[in-house]
């Protein structure tokens, strides 16, 4: 059931621009009854969840090499299921109204569900090569939402950067996953956890490095974040769905899902809480920095993934426990603060704060379901968020470091503080201010998914032991990897070091809102102009482009001439090298005995090859050359090769007609121009090639002939393939495959061949500004 | 080109050909022959039909693009594969109709395969063909 669940996400994905066809601008709720019920089958898989249970399920891939697709549920794949499809469902329904009257709302539709497959089994994913599959899979997706709207420039480059940043941690990913399949002997990622620690085996070091660095390319750790806020020119739904609520968590699933086999070592528990600490200051410094509403909501989103993973890197229980905590209400805040935050722009036309005001009377719902996010996000008493950040004092107040990570923390949420109050807040009540648009309320499509989620975060606030029991012990026991225990959340928050905590993070975050226009101003001033890893993936692409170019332009000049003579001198060292090594040259050469015919075939082939050599102009030379052709099959007709000496005639027929047809367009009467050493030169790459392909094939011909094969086609092709000529048999059935293969070359060639000509004739602009391919030069 | 004899000569020997190239495709099973070479039979008479009538004519005669021609050929040689996953066997298995009471041996996945590399041969060799024919 649950890769059905996962591969029909792709199926539906196929048919869902047809299904919008259909259903027009109903298309947003029909198509969210999908991941609805995907939600509700994920949810019969709780009780058993909560219980310790596991699932498992597995189809044969590519056995021999132990590639299965291979699916597992349990406490962490589970919950990641849930809020994959839970917001997945609220995400479609709100696309129905945000993307309303879009052109390509059909395919937007299709790409969100191919994303949801690819999620879906990236979570629920056993074996570590289907988990890299579904990984990749999502970059793909991810750099086709963020290009959606492909005809602006700047969102052609976020989509490319996306992809390169995410797709190349995750080739680094593959590297380590290799190695973790060497270093334990199984591609399943149960069978690897089940056997403990990795941290003694000589590989750990490389594995964890490799597997980090897909992680923290995934999940926008510093610095490696650049990629996420230049996301946000994705559409909204995009942003709220694959860049905050699910695909960038997916770095730090793959984190917690391997920490019982990579974790707990001093490597992991230096390396992730610097990363993530560092990603938590930083990407809440610049949010700061931002006046969208998106990009400010994109940087908290980098600095919530740097808290995950510095928390991770704790490996406590409380430490777990506080993740698995903060990954639900997080996906939640913030999914409904992206969702508000399209509203918002579908409505007045911006989503600059400063432009924003007093849109509590016009938009009432929406103001509500802002609040409500905002407050969690805020961490106040009686939403889900104050309950992860009271765990989350309670891990770094209990840890080694404890004086440094409770800085980092509280700075870090008392920032997160200041822009939830500037998104929240600042855009909702206040001074009323004009905006592009008459601000009013929005369609049920664009507040019923914010509302829900809101009200979600609230409703397991309040009744902690819920969400406590059902996801986040299971979560927190998966990360584990044994059973962890914690007193019950009190829905009254209690007196303890980490309230106290908690009133600090409130009271700097509000003195940092009262002042938040100043700190902008001084952190622009500061951050102006400075160069950094976005800047610097720009000029790591442009040098690339730059060497390709270069390479490009050394080697394909586009002239013929050097490229047979490539060709032929690289043929004559590869002959040649062996042969003179090895000394095989014949001993002896005997004379076959043959009729007398056979003899005038071989002269005629010897003829028209000189014929060509002293050939003065292009005509000449063609028709030498058809001369030799036709000779050749004739001696394939000879030696009981008919299938061989037809298609050699016919060959040789059509090379006369294309030929005449291009030499229409070229001077005919080009006469060798070439000077004596040039000619020379030739000559001599032209001898040796012969004389090493002769002494191949003498040396060939003299061992006895290998007729295993021909015998096995001979034995089998009527009887298995019911047919008589072996050599089409071989070709349309033992060997169809390679045919296939040679035919989609067969029409690229024409393709090209087409595009060539087309340039020529000046139909087609050629791509790039290099000037048009000069091939006049390379045939004279 | 206006040659009186050659146009008066063309519809009777390119039908000849084309023809003749179904009957090698059709042939190669058992005795020489194949889609490779009834293909390029089919494309030598085509372009007879282009000296004689003009590239237009040819076009026209095809129906659709030359490269559709062939684009229709490698998916009909790679659907042809496809029938074997739905009895269970690896892709590109050679499935057979052999009814008892009648000798025919004809409808089968590599026949259609065979066409497929037939079509694909004609297209994209006339599409060479009739571009530089064109091109003036």
């Amino acid at each position: 059931m649950i890769s059905q669940a996962v591969l029909t996400c792709f199926a539906l994905a196929l048919f869902a621009p047809f299904i919008h066809q259909l259903m027009r601008s109903h298309s947003g709720w029909v198509l969210a009854i999908f991941p609805a019920s995907l939600f509700v089958h994920f949810l019969g898989y709780v009780p058993g969840v909560a219980a310790g249970e596991t699932y498992r399920e597995a189809m044969p891939w590519v056995e021999t090499w132990g590639v299965y697709l291979s699916f597992y549920v349990d406490g962490l794949s589970l919950v990641f299921a849930l809020l994959i499809t839970g917001i997945g469902a609220l995400i479609i329904f709100y696309t129905g109204g945000y993307l309303a009257g879009h052109p390509h709302q059909g395919r937007f539709y299709g790409f969100m569900l191919a994303f949801m497959g690819s999620m879906l089994g990236l979570v629920l994913a056993d074996n570590l090569i289907a988990l890299f599959v579904f990984w990749e899979l999502t970059s793909v997706t991810s750099f086709l939402l963020i290009g959606f709207d492909h005809q602006r420039e700047r969102a052609r480059r976020a989509a490319i950067q996306a992809l390169f940043v995410t797709a190349g941690g995750g080739l680094a990913m593959l590297a380590g996953f290799v190695m973790l399949g060497a270093a334990t002997g199984t591609m399943e990622m149960s069978e690897i956890l089940a056997g403990g620690s990795l941290s003694a085996h000589r590989l750990y070091m490389p594995i964890l490095l490799l597997v980090l660095a897909g992680a923290f390319t995934k999940s926008a750790q510093v610095p490696f974040h650049f990629w996420l806020p230049n996301a946000m020119e994705a559409p909204t739904p995009v942003s709220a769905y694959l860049h905050s609520a699910t695909m960038v968590k997916a770095g730090v699933y793959l984190l917690a899902r391997m920490s019982p086999a990579l974790g707990g070592t001093d490597l992991w528990a230096t390396i992730l809480p610097i990363f993530g600490g560092a990603t938590l200051i930083y990407g809440t410094l610049l949010g700061l920095r931002q006046t969208d509403l998106k990009l400010m909501l994109a940087y908290t989103t980098v600095a919530s993934l740097g808290l995950l993973v510095m928390l991770l890197g704790l490996g406590s229980e409380y430490a777990l426990l506080a993740a698995a905590l903060y990954l639900i209400a997080h996906s939640f805040f913030k999914g409904a603060l992206f969702l508000v935050a399209g509203c918002v722009d579908h409505q007045t036309g911006t989503r600059e704060t400063v432009r924003l005001g007093g849109l509590m009377r016009a938009m009432p719902i929406t103001a509500f379901a802002a609040l409500l996010a905002g407050l969690s996000m805020m961490g106040i008493p009686f939403f889900f968020g104050f309950l992860a950040k009271e765990v989350i004092y309670e891990a770094t107040a209990y840890a080694d470091n404890m004086w440094l990570l409770t800085t980092v923390a509280v700075v870090g949420n008392g920032l997160m503080f200041t822009i939830a109050a500037l998104v929240a807040w600042g855009p909702f009540f206040g001074r009323r201010m004009e905006t592009p648009k008459a601000p009013r309320e929005g369609s049920l499509y664009l507040w019923l998914g914010p509302l829900a989620l809101a009200v979600l975060g609230l409703a397991f606030g309040a009744y902690p032991h819920i969400p406590q029991d059902l996801f986040v012990t299971p979560v927190a026991s998966a990360i584990a990897g044994y059973e962890v225990h914690h007193a019950t959340f009190p829905t009254i928050p209690k007196m303890g070091l980490p309230l106290i905590l908690s009133g600090v993070t409130v009271a700097f975050g509000l003195f940092i809102f009262l002042i938040a226009g100043w700190v902008r101003a001084f952190l622009n001033a500061a951050g102006q102009r400075m160069w950094g890893p976005d800047r610097g993936s720009d000029q790591f692409l442009a040098a690339l482009d730059f060497l390709s170019r270069t390479l490009v332009g050394l080697l394909q000049t586009g002239r013929l001439r050097l490229y047979i003579t490539v060709t032929l001198v690289v043929l004559a060292i590869t002959l040649g090298v062996p042969i003179i090594a090895y000394g095989l040259f014949p001993s002896e050469i005997s004379v076959p005995q043959a009729p007398f015919h056979v003899y005038g075939v071989l002269l005629l082939t010897v003829v028209g090859a000189l014929a060509l050599m002293f050939a003065r102009s292009r005509l000449q030379a063609i028709l030498s050359m058809g001369v030799t052709g036709i000779s050749v099959a004739l001696l394939f007709l000879l030696f009981g090769a008919p299938d061989l000496a037809y298609t050699q005639f016919m060959v040789e027929t059509l090379s006369v007609v294309i030929i005449a047809l291009v030499l229409l367009r070229l001077p005919v009467d080009t006469y060798d121009s070439r000077h004596i050493l040039p000619s020379l030169r030739d000559a001599a790459i032209a001898g040796a090639v012969g004389v090493f392909f002769t002494v191949l094939l003498i040396a060939v011909t003299a061992r006895p002939m290998d007729l295993t094969l021909t015998d096995y086609f001979a034995a089998h092709a009527y009887v298995s393939a019911h047919g008589r000529n072996i050599v089409n048999v071989i070709l349309v059935d033992f060997r169809a495959l390679d045919t296939l293969g040679e035919i989609v070359v067969v029409m690229v060639a024409g393709l090209a061949a087409l595009a060539l000509i087309k340039i020529r004739r000046g139909k087609l602009v050629p791509p790039g500004n290099g000037a048009s391919p000069d091939d006049e030069r390379g045939a004279s | 080109m206006s040659s009186l004899i050659l146009r008066t000569a063309v519809p009777l020997l390119v039908s000849l050909m084309v023809v003749f190239s179904i009957f090698v495709l059709f042939r190669g099973h058992n005795l020489p022959g194949g889609g490779f070479v009834g293909g390029l039979i089919a494309a030598s008479g085509l372009a007879v039909y282009m000296i004689a009538s003009g590239p237009a004519a040819v076009r026209r005669a095809l129906i659709i693009h030359p490269i559709g021609v062939a684009g229709i050929g490698i998916l009909a040689a790679a659907l042809s594969g496809v029938l074997a996953l739905f009895v269970g066997g690896p892709y590109l298995t050679g499935l057979w109709w052999l009814p008892d009471n009648i000798d025919i041996k004809i409808v089968a996945t590599p026949v259609i395969f065979d066409i497929g590399v037939y079509l694909t041969v004609v297209g994209s060799v006339a599409a060479i063909a009739l571009e530089l024919e064109e091109w003036r």
